[in-house]
């Protein structure tokens, strides 16, 4: 049996924005890849960059004063890194979609929903505008909208966030996509309304097998929906396991912390956890990123003189379970 | 329905306005110095008291100031404005004689620092740190701080006399050239571009500057990262998805500043000698012709109004959250 090779892969990538006061470097050595199907979570606190990673991917790291930096994010085989302009908007709303954190603000007031879900259709497979609407139409059924024939004509003021982001889901899933990233696509919203978002990604993902990149800083919501996750922390890959194995054996004292934030998920006491239920300090600015060593010691309630100088690489303790703390040799060691 | 509704409300609203306007202009240059009476002797040659008792009765001068106001009042919503002193002609006739010649001149004016202001804004705001962009900002600076009257005797030194003499130094047209009717329009046109140079100035720097601030802004909304996420290629994006949002304050400015653009063409119009409403606005205080300037003022006012609901109009077809009425 051959492994399937994955629909997504980045690797070494590196993301860095010109400041006053020199270069910052918020994505430094990021790799993981996306398996075709597959609902992958990024985790991490705010501001670690799991935004500028899924518009890395979507190439629309606001430039300048941000550049994508370094290493390569291949469709099926296609560097996006090195792609054209032309090339690049091909991929955008066809093959790679994206629902943002803000749907009270991401849809264009002055159109019609129906209008801004037919704009991508006719864009990507040059639908006539009737077939168009009825497209967008299809869509927000798909969506669970009631009435769609109404819906249609609405503007976005005339619908709660809830129904804007099934809009923004209707209108990223037109032109069936092979992946679909979802930052934070719950976050503006209440918790009701949250479960019901999850629920339809979760049916039309088992309709349409897009594989999924859903970005959250709720491990419980990575619990619910993803097979894989990757734990990010100051712009870097701390962790990256399938979810069953990151909630039982967590490695690193981040992961082992984020997990002890969400209580229910602590049920099975295999390991012994820090007895944390906030991790102390934040994460450092983006001018202190890039200083050598790893950038959680200053937090880490086991760091060693070590993880103050040296960054620590990653290694698998398990297949398909990667780390990158020094502990793994601490503890191979012993 | 609704939209007929709120309209509806404000051309009420307008109507209101304007009886106010009416009421405290008429008071207002009736406790003004100076007797019209006189003036309207004077152009006769001078006049006996009789004479002038005479003139106070037929002008209807002799009766109390409420009696005069209300018959006035009472007139000006009949559509009467009541007899110029000094032209001795119905001054709504004079009005609409002149105001094809201001209309011309503030109408081109407008557009022409309209449309220029936003593209040149547009333009600036893709590069906000390009040549274009200075520029932009560099031109609003000058037309804030150039006087009209000052811009416009320079362009009438520098390009209307000797030695460069390209353009008429007065007046609309040339009165001496025969010609048909293709050779006036070149010749209104040839003597239409200083005035409307001066004019727009000031305006096609405003306009730069306020597209060009609202096109950065709308630039880096989130709906516009949704739309170059779906792939839309840059022009797209600014032309369909960014100007329709961008474009809002300039189309609020523009009506508001109809108004003000009356007033900087009685400057420009000053300057120039072009006969508009704003050279007979000017010329009627001098002569005392109480008639023909309040009949100017009110019309200013209807035209104000007037251009305040169009742009009511326009905004709701522009932005939907208006069109139903929603406040947001
Ligand atoms: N335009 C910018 N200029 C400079 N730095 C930026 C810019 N945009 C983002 N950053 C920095 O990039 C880093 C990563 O930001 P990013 O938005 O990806 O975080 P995030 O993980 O998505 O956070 P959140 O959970 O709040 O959405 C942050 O430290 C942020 O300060
Ligand atoms: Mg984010």
């Amino acid at each position: 049996m051959n492994t399937p090779s994955p629909i997504l892969s980045v690797a070494d990538l590196a993301v860095e924005f010109d400041m006053r006061d020199g270069v910052a470097r918020v994505i430094d050595d990021l790799s993981f890849d996306l398996m075709p199907g597959e609902t992958l979570g990024i985790v991490g606190e705010s501001g670690c960059g799991k935004s500028m990673t899924a518009l890395s991917i979507m190439r629309l790291v606001p430039m300048p004063p941000g550049r994508i930096a370094g290493g390569e994010i291949r469709l099926d085989g296609e560097n996006l890194v090195a792609a054209s302009d032309v090339r690049i908007r091909e991929i955008r709303g066809n093959e790679i979609s994206m629902i943002f954190q803000e749907p009270m603000t991401s849809l264009n007031p002055v159109y019609t929903v129906g209008d801004q879900i037919a704009e991508t259709v006719r864009l990507h497979e040059g639908l006539s505008k009737r077939d168009a609407r009825d497209r967008a139409i299809e869509m927000l059924r798909a969506v669970a909208i009631p009435a769609p024939e109404a819906r249609v004509e609405e503007y976005p003021h005339q619908l709660s966030g809830g129904m804007r982001q099934r809009v923004m889901i209707a209108m990223a899933l037109t032109c069936r996509p092979r992946v679909l990233i979802a930052d934070e696509p719950t976050t503006a919203l209440d918790v009701t309304v949250q479960a019901q978002i999850f629920d339809l990604l979760r049916d039309l993902k088992e309709q349409t097998q897009t594989a999924i990149i859903l970005i959250t800083h709720d491990m419980g919501v990575i619990a619910e929906m993803a097979q894989r996750v990757v734990v990010m922390y100051a712009g870097r890959k701390v962790e990256d396991a399938p979810v069953d194995e990151l909630l039982l054996n967590p490695k690193h004292p981040y992961s082992q912390g984020l997990i002890a934030c969400v209580p229910h998920l602590q049920a099975v006491p295999t390991v012994e956890r820090p007895p944390l239920m906030e991790i102390p300090g934040v994460v450092p600015s983006v001018s202190e990123l890039g200083r050598g060593g790893c950038p959680f010691a200053p937090r880490c309630a086991q760091a060693m003189d070590r993880c103050r100088q040296q960054m620590p690489p990653p290694s698998t303790v398990a297949p398909g379970h990667q780390v990158a703390c020094w502990l793994i040799d601490e503890t191979r060691a012993a | 329905m609704q939209f007929l509704n709120s309209i509806g409300q404000r051309v009420l609203f307008g109507l209101v306005l304007l009886l106010a306007v009416l009421v405290l202009n008429f008071t207002l240059i009736h406790m003004a110095p100076g007797d019209p009476a006189d003036v309207i002797a004077g152009e006769m040659g001078g006049a006996t008291e009789e004479m002038m008792a005479s003139i106070r009765k037929a002008y209807g001068l002799d009766r109390p100031f409420h009696e005069q106001l209300f018959s006035y009042v009472g007139k000006v919503f009949q559509g009467d404005l009541g007899y110029s002193y000094y032209f001795d002609q119905p001054v709504t006739e004079l009005i609409f004689e002149r105001l094809s010649a201001t209309l011309l001149l503030v109408l081109t004016s407008l557009f022409l620092a309209i449309f220029l202001g936003t593209f040149l804004g547009v333009f600036a705001s893709q590069n906000p740190n390009g040549m274009l962009s200075h520029f932009v900002t560099l031109l609003a600076l000058l037309g804030y701080s150039l006087p009209v009257f000052w811009t416009g005797i320079m362009l009438l030194i520098l390009l209307a006399a000797p030695p460069v003499d390209l353009f008429p130094i007065a007046g609309m047209y040339d009165v001496t050239k025969d010609g048909g009717t293709f050779d006036y329009i070149l010749d209104v046109l040839h003597h239409l571009i200083l005035p409307v140079v001066t004019l727009s100035t000031i305006y096609l720097a405003f306009y730069s500057r306020l597209s060009r601030a609202s096109m950065l802004d709308v630039l880096g909304a989130d709906y516009i990262r949704t739309a170059r996420a779906k792939g839309l290629s840059e022009r797209v994006v600014v032309y369909k998805h960014a100007l329709r949002n961008g474009v809002l304050p300039v189309v609020t400015f523009a009506g508001l500043q109809f108004s003000q653009l009356f007033s900087g063409a009685v400057l420009v119009e000053t300057v120039f000698s072009w006969p508009g409403l704003g050279t007979l606005a000017f010329d009627s205080i001098g002569r005392r012709d109480t008639p023909m300037l309040l009949g100017i003022l009110f019309f200013s006012a209807l035209i104000v109004i007037v251009a305040n609901i169009l742009t009511d109009i326009s905004y709701r077809l522009i932005d939907p959250r208006i069109k139903t009425g929603m406040k947001t």
